[in-house]
């Protein structure tokens, strides 16, 4: 692992922290921005020439496109549309949060100290850091009230995947690479419409309000 | 030779910070010395003190002083071995620090007023949150560098830790020098508006001598704070003491002029965000911590 990847990684543990310790919607939905473009610049480093390089670099500009520049856009008009800018009274407070956060990230670099991992070796910061990423995504999930930033803990999930597979797969074809691309860019814009509708039906994107519908 | 220049020079460091605010808001600012001439205008006064007061509140001031001086001779500057430096020096650091804190408390309490119980609970609760911070960032040094001493940690910390914990150890510091040294976004030292106050309300009802020693421990707690910080913000270490050391002096100008800096484009936070901001950077010291670990 090169210098600038090992700050690529640290950089994508803070940004899940701030993401862990913030309730304003639009910050959030730029440093998830900013993770998925320092994500991008993950496979640019793993060097290689020719044919291989320019597979990293089509990978890395179709990421960095669709994460940096277009979810962010989406996001941010659903988040007008919708009229919501805090996160109001999270199940989990934001230092609670923090906190929790750092546990994670013990557990992680704990579980990659161990977990045997078949192939090539692999550095184990990249496997503490995506499985940390995994672990932010999914407790956003669960202890945030608002759509919003479900849909944002859906997306800090796949960027931990994304890590980990960058990392764990020698080689993943350039096709497979792009129809995950399209399938999420697919997965926020249905989000984001759900969202708008919900927010329209309802007055409010409070996800735990949704579970006393009636059919 | 660091303790001497640590007393010589921090009262310049608090103003150099006022210069560079001034320059930001396009002002002269006070001249260089101010702070050496204020504090030698107040220990020229009388002291007045209220008949409420006992001795603690003679004995706060002169002992957050000595206590100061004290975890001041312990401080590296710039990968020059301190003035007195022995295997666990920083635990007695951490502790002279907090002896400082606590009987700045106890004259404050001290007094009976009311307004600076409100202060010194404030200040107890800062401190409480930024210990912890403070200690995890210690931990993180001497577990890169393997060794329990101030001066060891600082030696070159570019061997034992690697670049991104380092940085993540400098912002770390930082916030804690920030929040132990009351400055914008904690506190502001520039006000006076009652309800406002942390550090400030402490030190009402002192005035004459005990306020200039107040003064003087302030900032040079401020220097050794800054010192620290530059050890790690700036790792480089070449040969020959005097050249490290005048690195070290420039990695603390440089840290006045960015508060300053950070000063003139911040407000101060809202008390409730104060303890995240602190347990933020507990976080930062501890992932560094345990990014040294693996």
């Amino acid at each position: 692992m090169n210098p600038w990847g090992e700050i690529i990684l640290v950089f994508l543990i803070l940004a899940n922290l701030r993401l862990l310790g913030s309730s304003r919607l639009v910050g959030s939905i730029r440093v998830v921005a900013a993770q998925g473009a320092a994500l991008g610049l993950l496979p640019l480093l793993s060097g290689g020439s020719g044919p291989i390089a320019l597979r990293a670099a089509v990978i890395a500009a179709g990421t960095i496109l669709l994460k940096g520049v277009i979810f962010p856009r989406l996001l941010l008009r659903t988040m007008r549309g919708v009229g919501v800018r805090h996160e109001m009274e999270p199940f989990v407070g934001y230092t609670s949060s923090l906190l929790a956060g750092f546990a994670g990230l013990a557990i992680s670099f704990w579980i990659a100290s161990r977990m045997p991992l078949a192939g090539r070796q692999i550095p184990a910061l990249v496997v503490s850091t995506a499985l940390f990423t995994i672990l932010t995504g999914l407790f956003l999930i669960a202890a945030r009230r608002t759509a919003l930033n479900q849909v944002l803990g859906f997306l800090v999930l796949e960027n931990g995947i994304y890590v980990f597979g960058l990392s764990a797969v020698e080689e993943v074809p350039l096709l497979v690479e792009l129809g995950v691309l399209l399938d999420l860019f697919v997965a926020v814009f249905v989000m984001g419409i759900a969202i708008y509708h919900i927010s329209r039906e309802f007055e409010h994107v409070d996800v735990d309000e949704l579970d006393r519908l009636k059919g | 030779m660091n303790l001497l220049l640590g007393i010589l020079l921090a009262p310049l460091l608090s103003s150099l910070i006022l210069r560079t605010k001034a320059l930001v808001a396009g002002r002269q600012g006070p001249p260089w010395l101010q702070p050496y001439f204020d504090i030698a205008k107040l220990l020229q006064k009388g002291a007045v003190y209220s008949r409420t007061a006992t001795g603690l509140f003679v004995a706060g001031p002169i002992g957050a002083l000595s206590a100061t001086l004290l975890a001041a001779a312990l401080i590296p500057l710039g990968g020059c071995q301190a003035s007195v430096s022995f295997e666990g020096d920083l635990f007695l650091f951490a502790g002279l620090l907090a002896a400082a804190r606590f009987l700045s408390i106890l004259a404050a309490l001290d007094v009976g007023l009311s307004f600076e119980g409100m202060g010194a609970s404030r200040e107890a609760l800062y401190g409480a949150l930024a210990e912890p911070a403070l200690f995890l960032a210690l931990a993180a040094g001497a577990r890169g560098s393997g060794s329990l001493s101030l001066s060891g940690i600082f030696a070159s910390p570019l061997d034992g830790i690697a670049a991104p914990a380092l940085a993540l150890l400098a912002g770390a510091l930082l916030v804690v020098a920030l929040a132990e040294c009351a400055r914008i976004p904690f506190d502001d030292p520039a006000t006076h508006l009652e309800l406002t106050m942390v550090h400030e309300v402490m030190v009402l009802d002192h005035g004459g001598p005990d306020l200039a020693f107040i003064e003087y421990a302030s900032s040079l707690k401020f220097w050794i704070l800054g010192t620290l910080l530059g050890g790690f913000a700036m790792p480089i270490r070449i040969g020959g003491s005097l050249a490290n050391a005048l690195l070290g002096l420039g990695a603390v100008a440089a840290l006045g002029v960015a508060i300053g800096a950070v000063e003139s484009t911040m407000a101060r936070l809202k008390l409730q965000r104060v303890p995240q901001l602190l347990v933020g950077a507990g976080v930062l010291a501890a992932v560094a911590l345990v990014l040294g670990m693996r």
